[in-house]
């Protein structure tokens, strides 16, 4: 009953503001260039005006009052259509001149062309590989290489390699289409935030004319193809945003089913794309609450909406996600490089692979050959080589390692700890190992046992050393470990790839492990393997068995472990965090920090070194990206100034509104999305470059379109009843643009190639344009 | 005039009892047998060196933290009369007489003593009715591991103390501007809240999250003073205008008293705990090595006993040594020796078989180099001495050997990306000396800035191949005797301390005799002159190093997970008796932690079901109420998050006693739920009464939990095994039992 009351005292109330707004918007000073629009164009707000009236703003809660304002007088200089669709060609012709111009300079492998390249050709030749990136962007470069007639044998061993007769055109092609169409994308986008035309070309014109994105979509790499599901999912999070009034019509499923999808594309080229998924998952968190808010909606089409928006949003880029990984797997079948990042199972899938249909004995024995595997998620077989440990590194003894790669140093005998007779001698017993027995391990290409002892270890400094100790087997009672199955009772045999073993020393009673630390330049990179005294239970103490060679038992296959799909793709992502987090800056190593990117303090050699080479430089135009800089400081100014303006409940020209309305809620939306893709960063240990950076540019340029054209307006406004008005916007407007083209006219070789002398000699033409002393062109 | 004499002076005294009561039993509760045990307790051993070192005055580093803490240690041993002379080296060890036990313990108790009666006063500053005050009260006394950390030399009672000092003083304040906006106890009220934050960040980092909250609803409920109406719809439009005018002055005031409060008022104090210890340690120590050297050279003892008398401006013919500027991994100087680089490495590449320079971290004879001018023979100061200034070229020759500092387009041992840096030895093959190198200072306030020992922070550029001198942080193998690799870095990617040098011996060369010059390299140096680092320039070098030094991520038998905390699935044993079974273990109370939970759960579900239905505009419970609910949560629920979350992004060893500023934070949430439940949700009377019933219900299974701990909380008496097996109420808990 309470209830009833309620609503009806609500509707009431919002019947009754109705016609409060609309005196409101009568009584707003009407402006004298608006006699002078055509009769389309008034048409066309007469009937916008119509549709928004019936049916209620969605975002109408009483506190936002901006947004509900009806969409007619406030919508200022509203240029006829037709001048639209021309100002989008010639955005899109001139984005795509800029970025197919010198497509095939330098015709030799630039910069980390030599890793997608590559990768693109393993998909060619379907060799499986391994890379801390989700697989869509390889995919795409793979696909493209094949359609256009390259045979995936150019071996992209380094930057600088010639491409000679390799057709390498076509997959530069791509990326270059995927990295034009980000202008257009970036145009329709602030046109549908803002209504104005200025600010989509300003923005327009600062992508096109910008050294750093034509450069970054001239080469063979994931980032125009991450930038362009991005803004794809941008584009359409804001095209279904504009049609809220019209739920549930075909366009709004289209624009809300298409930012699904480029969700799932970014997502599937980098995990980065997990920020743009942020920025749609706040949005429409907002949209949702708005919706909630909105009384004249029962709860049964809000439960539509919100089911829609699952449906769409949610389940949708899930699927296409895990699709694209079941492409990858389907594709890439046979044995490569990146086998041993991954479990003894999934490795018995791959066509090569010495697991692959081959048959082993299934128990082991006493004699059997064996490696073993750590059950870490890209965890490696244990290791060890003819190298000692360095002085001051604990005793200097053997080392011991976990080696990611196969090798024959990663061959162990199983041994009985009180006996050393000989084995493999074919007329004695079989003897299967038992769990809880105690066994000695000795490494069978240096004959050494596998040994701990109470010194620290190398890295983690409160756990045990484990070394190789012993000559020809012969040891000592530090040699000794128990070898126990997670899980199992006393006596059962241990099964090969499928029992969870962990040994533990028998004199000090620690358990064997890998840290997954790297050990510096004596360990050759490999993985510190210690003995951890604390008994936790974690996979990085837990071992399983993998080849297993003993001629006196017969062998099964090994179909039986085949892993299910959904077990590949969480082993897949595990491999992959792990990685991404692995590509720690080494010590004194020079990287790049976060904050240098807005200020654009150090690009990146895309080619060339020498005064002879053709030399590209990845850097952004400094007079756009300062510009950019200047205007985010701008931004929070003139947003706190409108804040405080409205919380202090200042009456407002309706054109006023329209405008803050464009600052805080459009500019809102693309500051958070600039947030988003930048802020994360400061966080992450990994190694950083420039680029990923340029994610967050897109947002920071439309932004930059936006504010200026409020702020030009916003003088206009003041100046209103004189005639400069019109000119002040005009010309500001004009001024931005020729500086923008000037300042291209100036950097463009950055991104067309130099050749000559370097920018730090007085006689290079660059000279001049070394305004800061970290650019190295 | 004499008016005052015509009242009688009456003093009125209101006293709550409860207040009283409660501190009182607080203070018993905390300060009950303080002095047992006489050993060192858990991080007593970590936090006992620094009061040494106080005591000692002798300078120290602890990246874990700001110095305010340990100071407020410290002083309680000053009070005692404390000499510093204890080893901490192990925990378990028995005290010796002259370490006053009592007094250095005394402030963490009375801290934590004090967090009672605050918390009291908390709830009644968030009207909350005197009796859930009460009751949160009784659950801060009754929380056994807050008894175990504010009884020992800890810093966690410390830290809860400010913060909830520091959230107290800000509601107080906040209730005092509605109708006595900048009288006398508002203003202490404000400035409290600023001390209280910077003390508590001054502590710990940690506290440095609850001063932003703080900071967040102090910005919120001055954005609804700019919201405020009221005042436009008093009067008329002309007489609007003028209150209009002055209701932003008076707005500005309330801006600029509250930015003095609680922003420049925390900020100059943090700097003054640094003023007062560094004004404290004033002589070297065992951490001077990680500082620059002009640091060192500040303190007494140890680099500036060397360094004293030091001629002050680089000369041509100066004698110096040369110390990385990055100290990582170690501290190391610039140095050279007879050996060579061997002709073919390891992996078969070549060298040029040149005298090794390499980077040496102990001082030593072969760490003497010398400043050259290239276009003249003589090794000697001239008179008056030419000092050398930013931009000029210079050669370095290596005072023993006599050899030239040299680079050439050969790929360095380790790192083959740079160039081999040797001391050029003529084979007579065609591969000439290239050892000019070009003077570069970093730190320069002009480009005619003269070279300065310890001071300047100088790059050395190779003038043929525009290098830099570089410590690549690798070191070599047998060969190189393990020494760091010095490579010339030919694609200088800005600037990095790995590529900065600067002296720090240094004297003018007298001998022109290479035998002389051996002798004359071995004797220490002489001379005078002073140099004193700002107080500034100290405070910003060691801000830095606390805040970047790290220390290798270890793993300890009581580290756990910050999702092990809130269900408690660890503790921490911190003190067991060497022959008998008495312990002391850090373990919550299992009732209080386990309703806590509860009561953060519960205020989240409805929070949320609220929303929703305030969104649909139904409203359940009066507006009063729901801005009661809300601001209550804002304080404890958004407490308990912001010192609880941010330890899921970090990457430092942690503990469960990191968890108990969030956990003070969700104690004070339970009676604000239940005070809630009560007033809202239990309508009718029996409901009412049932809750009553169950409340002393469950507040006497929390005082029984607490009796049962408490031998592991105080200490005392000892358990017997088949007892201590009995308190084992979780697997996961590590509780001592001896076997025998």
């Amino acid at each position: 009953m309470g209830l009833n009351s309620l609503l009806s005292t609500a509707t009431e109330t919002r019947l009754q503001a109705g016609p409060a707004e609309t005196r409101s918007s009568r009584q707003a000073p009407s402006r004298p260039s608006r006699g002078a629009r055509t009769q389309q164009g008034r048409a066309e707000e007469g009937r916008a005006g119509r549709t928004a009236a019936p049916s209620p703003a969605p975002s109408g809660s009483g506190a936002r009052e901006p947004r509900r304002g009806p969409g007619g007088p406030a919508r200022p200089a509203a240029p006829p259509a037709a001048t639209r669709p021309a100002a989008l060609a010639l955005v899109t012709l001139l984005s795509f001149a800029s970025r197919f111009h010198r497509l095939r300079e330098p015709p030799h492998v630039c910069w980390d062309e030599t890793h997608f390249g590559k990768m693109g050709s393993y998909y060619i030749n379907r060799t499986f590989f391994f890379d801390v990136h989700p697989p869509l962007g390889k995919m795409l470069i793979g696909l493209a290489g094949y359609l256009s007639g390259y045979d995936g044998t150019f071996p992209f061993q380094k930057p600088g390699d010639r491409y000679e007769q390799h057709n390498y055109i076509g997959m530069r092609g791509f990326c270059a289409f995927l990295g034009s169409c980000l202008v257009p994308f970036a145009y329709l986008t602030v046109l549908e935030l803002s209504k104005s035309l200025p600010a989509a070309l300003l923005t327009a014109f600062i992508l096109i004319f910008d050294t750093g994105c034509i450069t970054l979509s001239q080469y063979i790499l994931l980032d125009p193809i991450l930038m362009f599901f991005l803004m794809g999912a941008v584009l359409s999070m804001v095209k279904c945003n504009s049609r809220a009034d019209r739920p549930f019509s075909a366009s709004w499923w289209f624009w809300l089913s298409l930012t699904g999808v480029s969700l799932a594309g970014a997502m599937g080229v980098k995990f980065v794309g997990l920020f743009v998924v942020l920025l749609v998952g706040l949005n429409t968190i907002y949209d949702l609450w708005d919706l909630l808010g909105n009384l004249s909606l029962s709860l049964v089409t809000f439960g539509k909406h919100l089911l829609a928006r699952v449906l769409c949003l949610i389940v949708l880029p899930l699927a296409l996600y895990t699709a694209v990984f079941a492409v990858h797997f389907a594709v890439l079948n046979r044995s490569g490089p990146g086998d041993g990042f991954f479990s003894s199972a999934f490795q018995s899938q791959l066509i090569g692979n010495n697991l692959h249909n081959v048959s082993i004995p299934e128990h082991l024995a006493y004699g059997s050959v064996v490696t073993m595997k750590n059950l870490r998620m890209a965890g490696g077989y244990l290791h060890s080589h003819w190298h000692l440990y360095p002085e001051g590194v604990g005793a200097r003894q053997q080392q011991v390692t976990a080696y990611l790669h196969k090798d024959l140093n990663n061959l162990w005998i199983i041994k009985k700890h009180d006996s050393d007779t000989d084995l493999s001698d074919p007329s004695s017993p079989v003897e299967f190992v038992r769990h809880g027995d105690i066994i000695r391990l000795e490494h069978k290409e240096t004959s050494r046992n596998l040994h701990s002892h109470q010194h620290e270890a190398p890295l983690t400094r409160k756990h045990f050393q484990v070394t190789g100790y012993g000559i020809n087997g012969t040891g000592d009672s530090n040699d000794f470990w128990r070898i126990e199955v997670v899980g199992r009772k006393t006596g059962k045999l241990i099964k090969v790839l499928r029992s969870r073993v962990r040994l533990t020393h028998v004199a000090t009673g620690c358990i064997l492990g890998s840290s997954g630390k790297t050990l510096p330049k004596w360990g050759w990179e490999q993985v510190e393997v210690t003995c951890t005294p604390y008994l936790k239970e974690t996979p990085n103490s837990l071992w399983n068995f993998e080849d297993h060679i003993n001629p006196k038992l017969p062998n099964i296959s090994l179909d039986v472990l085949k892993p299910s799909f959904a077990e590949i793709l969480l082993e897949s992502h595990m491999v992959m965090i792990r990685g991404n987090s692995g590509l720690k800056p080494k010590d004194n190593e020079v990287t790049s920090k976060p904050w240098h990117w807005p200020i654009n303090y150090q690009g990146l050699r895309f080619s060339g070194v020498n005064e002879t080479d053709y030399r590209v430089y990845l850097l952004g135009n400094p007079v756009i990206w300062w510009l950019n800089l200047i205007t985010i400081g701008l931004y929070l100014l003139i947003t706190v100034c409108t804040a405080v303006a409205l919380k202090r409940g200042v009456q407002l020209t309706s054109e006023l509104k329209e405008l803050s309305r464009v600052v805080l809620h459009a500019g809102g939306q693309i500051t958070l999305g600039w947030l988003l893709h930048y802020l994360p960063f400061f966080m992450m240990g990994r190694v950083l470059y420039f680029h990923h950076y340029f994610p967050a540019m897109l947002f920071s340029s439309m932004l930059t379109g936006i504010t200026w054209d409020a702020l030009l307006r916003f003088c206009a406004v003041f100046l209103s009843p004189s005639t400069t008005a019109r000119k002040v916007h005009g010309g500001g407007f004009l001024a931005l643009v020729l500086l923008i083209l000037y300042s291209f006219y100036l950097f463009h070789p950055l991104s067309y190639g130099m050749i000559g002398p370097m920018a730090s000699n007085p006689s290079s033409p660059m000279a001049g344009l070394r305004w800061m002393d970290s650019w190295e062109f | 005039m004499l008016g005052f004499l015509k009242e009688p002076v009456v003093v009125t005294a209101e006293i709550n009892v409860n207040l009283v009561a409660l501190t009182v039993l607080a203070l018993i509760s905390r300060l009950w047998g303080l002095c047992y045990p006489r050993a060192v307790v858990f991080d007593e051993v970590y936090y006992g060196q620094f009061v040494s070192l106080y005591m000692k005055r002798i300078f120290f580093v602890d990246d874990s933290g700001p110095p305010f803490g340990h100071m407020l240690l410290a002083l309680g041993g000053y009070l005692g009369g404390f000499d510093g002379n204890f080893l901490w080296n192990r925990i378990g060890a028995e005290y010796s007489m002259n370490v006053p036990v009592w007094s250095l313990r005394l402030l963490p108790a009375l801290a934590g003593a004090f967090c009672v009666p605050l918390a009291y006063q908390i709830l009644v500053e968030l009207h909350f009715s005197h009796c859930a005050a009460l009751g949160a009260a009784l659950l801060i006394l009754l929380e056994n591991s807050l008894i175990t950390q504010s009884r020992f030399m800890l810093l966690e009672s410390i830290l809860i103390f400010f913060i909830l000092l520091a959230v107290l003083s800000y509601l107080k304040f906040y209730n005092l501007q509605k109708h006595s906006a900048f009288c006398g106890s508002w203003w202490f009220w404000l400035l409290l809240t600023g001390v209280a934050c910077s003390c508590a960040v001054g502590v710990k980092y940690m506290g440095l999250f609850t001063y932003l909250l703080l900071l967040a609803t102090a910005g919120l409920h001055f954005w609804h003073m700019i919201g405020d109406q009221n005042l436009s719809n008093v009067c008329s439009t002309a007489c609007k205008r003028y209150y209009l005018s002055l209701f932003m002055v008076s707005l500005l005031c309330h801006f600029l008293a509250r930015a003095l409060a609680l922003i420049i008022i925390p900020m100059g104090l943090y700097l003054s705990f640094f003023y007062v210890h560094l004004a404290l340690l004033y002589r070297s120590g065992p951490h001077d090595q990680i500082m620059t050297s002009a640091f060192q050279a500040s303190l007494e003892g140890g680099l500036a006993r060397i360094t004293q008398g030091q001629p002050l401006e680089v000369a041509y013919g100066s004698q110096i040594t040369l110390r990385n500027v990055l100290g990582k991994p170690v501290q190391c100087w610039l140095h050279s020796h007879t050996n060579t680089y061997p002709i073919r490495y390891e992996n078969g590449r070549g060298s040029s078989h040149q005298q090794q320079v390499t980077c040496y971290p102990f001082k030593d004879v072969n760490n003497w180099w010398i400043v050259k001018d290239p276009g003249m023979q003589q090794l000697v100061v001239s008179n008056p001495p030419r000092p050398v200034r930013h931009g000029h070229i210079v050669q370095l020759v290596h005072g023993i050997t006599t050899r030239y500092l040299n680079t050439h387009d050969v790929a360095a041992p380790l790192s083959p990306h740079s160039q081999e840096v040797s001391c050029y030895i003529d084979y007579n093959i065609s591969m000439p000396a290239q050892n000019l190198w070009r003077v570069e200072i970093v730190n320069r306030e002009s480009d005619t800035d003269v070279w300065k020992t310890i001071l300047s922070e100088v790059r050395f550029v190779h003038v043929n191949t525009s290098a830099v001198l570089k410590l690549s942080g690798a070191s070599l193998p047998e060969w190189g005797y393990r020494q760091l690799e010095v490579v010339g870095e030919k694609l200088s990617k800005g600037y990095h301390q790995s590529m900065v040098w600067n002296v720090e011996e240094h004297r003018y060369g007298k001998s022109q005799e290479q035998k002389e010059r051996e002798v004359e390299l071995h004797s220490p140096t002489q001379m005078d002159i002073s140099k004193n680092l700002s107080f500034m320039a100290k405070f910003t070098e060691l801000q830095w190093k606390i805040l970047t030094l790290k220390n290798e991520d270890t793993e300890h038998k009581y580290s756990s997970s910050a999702l092990d905390w809130v269900t408690m699935d660890t503790n921490i044993a911190y003190w067991l008796h060497p022959t008998s079974g008495a312990q002391i273990h850090l373990l919550g109370n299992v009732a209080t932690w386990a309703s806590a939970n509860a009561a953060a759960l519960i205020y989240l579900c409805l929070s949320l079901w609220y929303l929703l239905r305030r969104r649909r505009r139904i409203y359940d419970i009066p507006e009063d109420a729901w801005q009661l609910w809300v601001s209550a949560g804002g304080i404890c629920a958004g407490g308990w998050a912001v010192n609880y979350l941010p330890f899921f992004l970090m990457e430092k060893t942690l503990f469960l006693y990191h968890y108990l500023p969030a956990v003070t934070f969700q104690i004070l949430l339970i009676p604000v739920v239940l005070q809630h439940l009560g007033d809202h949700l239990c309508r009718s009377v029996l409901l009412k009464s049932m809750l009553s019933a169950l409340i002393v219900a469950w507040f006497s299974s929390v005082y029984f939990v607490y009796c049962t701990f408490s031998p592991l909380t105080y200490g005392q008496p000892a358990l017997s095994p088949p007892e201590l097996r009995a308190l084992r109420w979780k697997d996961t808990w590590n509780i001592l039992i001896r076997k025998h």
